[in-house]
This record gives C-alpha cells, sequence and structure tokens, in this order.
C-alpha cells in the first residue's frame, strides 16, 4: 500500500533536515571557538541532500526519498586576526577564527525548521486519511 | 443479475489509487524541497485516470516463454512541473507553498473519494439488509 510510502518519505524528510539542523546548531556554537592554527580550527560544516533512486529491482515507486551524502566542511578562508595578547595566538601572534557566517547559519536554521514542519504536516495528513481508510464502511 | 462488486467499487477504487500515487509524488516533493538538482514531478489526474480507465497498463507480447515480461502502468503520467522561477541557483524547481497546497487539495480530494466509496458500501449493505438493522 503506498500510503506507507508517503510516510516513509516524510519520515526521510524529517531525519534530513534534523540532520541540517544539527550542522546549524553546531556551527553556530562554535562560531566563536578560537584556535591557533588553521588546521585545527573549527570549519562550518553543511550538510549535502540527494534524492534517492528508485531501487531497480521491484515495482517503481513514483515519489522519491530524500537522503543525507554527507556533511562537507566549507572551504572558505578562516579570519585571521593579529591579537599577541590572546592566550590561544600562535608564536607569530596571530589566531584562527572559524569561517561560519552566523546570519547564513540563522536563516539555513529557519529554512530547516519550515521544511521539518513541512514534512511534519504531510505525515499528519496522511495519518488522517489513514484513519478514514480503517473506518470505511462502518456504521449504518 | 448478480451483483457485482468490482463494478461497484471499480471507479473510486481507481481514482484512490491515482490519489495515493500523487500523494507520494508530492511528498517526495516536499522531501526534496531542499535538494540541490531535484526537479519537482506530478501526476495528471486526469490523463491517469484516463489511462486506468482504458485497461490500465501497457504489456509487450510475448510469443514465446524465454521472452522476458514486459509490462508498464500506473506512472507513465508523472511529469516534471514547469518551474515558476526558472533559476533558483542550485537547479531545485521545488516550490514548496505549491506543493504544500497541491497536497492539501489531492488529501482532501482523497476523503472526498472515501465518502463516495463510503456511500457505496452503504447502499450496498442496506441492499443485503434489506433495509432492518
Amino acid at each position: 500500500m503506498s500510503l506507507f510510502n508517503v510516510m516513509d518519505i516524510a519520515s526521510t524528510g524529517m531525519s534530513a533536515q534534523s540532520v541540517r539542523l544539527n550542522t546549524t546548531a553546531s556551527n553556530v556554537a562554535n562560531a566563536n571557538s578560537v584556535s591557533s592554527s588553521y588546521d585545527a580550527t573549527y570549519k562550518a560544516r553543511h550538510a549535502v541532500f540527494a534524492a534517492e533512486l528508485n531501487q531497480a529491482s521491484g515495482q517503481q515507486n513514483p515519489g522519491s526519498k530524500v537522503k543525507v551524502l554527507g556533511i562537507v566542511e566549507s572551504s572558505k578562508p578562516l579570519q585571521v586576526e593579529y591579537s599577541p595578547g590572546h592566550p590561544m595566538s600562535d608564536e607569530n601572534g596571530y589566531i584562527y577564527k572559524p569561517n561560519v557566517n552566523v546570519v547564513e547559519e540563522m536563516a539555513n536554521m529557519m529554512s530547516a525548521s519550515k521544511a521539518y514542519e513541512t514534512n511534519v504536516q504531510v505525515a499528519d495528513t496522511t495519518k488522517r486519511i489513514f484513519r478514514r481508510v480503517l473506518r470505511l464502511g462502518q456504521g449504518q | 443479475m448478480a451483483i457485482n462488486l468490482d463494478k461497484l467499487m471499480g471507479f473510486h477504487h481507481k481514482a484512490l489509487q491515482i490519489r495515493t500515487d500523487r500523494m507520494e509524488v508530492l511528498a517526495g516533493n516536499l522531501a526534496n524541497a531542499n535538494t540541490p538538482g531535484y526537479k519537482a514531478r506530478d501526476i495528471d489526474f486526469q490523463k491517469a485516470m484516463k489511462s486506468a480507465q482504458q485497461s490500465a497498463g501497457h504489456n509487450l507480447t510475448r510469443t514465446h516463454d524465454n521472452h522476458i515480461k514486459g509490462s508498464m502502468q500506473g506512472t507513465g503520467e508523472l511529469q516534471f512541473r514547469i518551474p515558476n522561477q526558472p533559476d533558483t541557483g542550485d537547479g531545485n524547481t521545488v516550490d514548496v507553498q505549491v506543493e504544500r497546497n497541491t497536497f492539501l487539495d489531492n488529501g482532501l480530494r482523497y476523503q472526498a473519494g472515501m465518502e463516495f466509496l463510503n456511500g457505496k458500501i452503504k447502499g450496498m449493505k442496506k441492499a443485503i439488509s434489506g433495509g432492518q438493522q
């Protein structure tokens, strides 16, 4: 029954968006994590989504699920700041700040939570329809 | 004339099947609202209904036992949506508002279809019981 597939699709959407929310939370939390070398500095992380292909065998489903292909670290240059008095500064007096754009992350968070909500609504509607299907033909 | 339950349900059953498929496609669109390169799709209900009525599916004719079975049905009417915004920057053509409305609309029509089926079943129950409680 393909109503179950609708539930499946909505749940993959929810889990994908929650991965995205997770990375956003981690980016915002680490926006000010200073370090003393380029490599050790936190770099903004982003989830990459992809539509899941239908299984080659068996019957084809019309809808496609979403999956998280992976999480990539942003390659934007880090902010290097000259601050010799900082306890984390390197031998030349520089500190390295993450390349997290907090404004961008906030926008990302709103988009992710909206998308999550939409998927919840899809699941909710499907549930209601399920109930109706189960009640079909009952009563006088 | 014998009562034919298949005939009684036939039309609405097919309509609900297409509605379910369409719901799945729309749920897929909504789940992939942020997937780069994803193209929104939809089922043309009218075309799907027409092909469902004309004895659904196209089968390959097999003239030998070793021939491969081939059949195609149902989702032939699956088409890509024409986007309102040609370029969103990442190749995604899902317009969440449009998809949500379409999903809602489809859900309501599904429920309407259920009402019709319910009415048919009620009528048949009444016919079977002869109107007695």
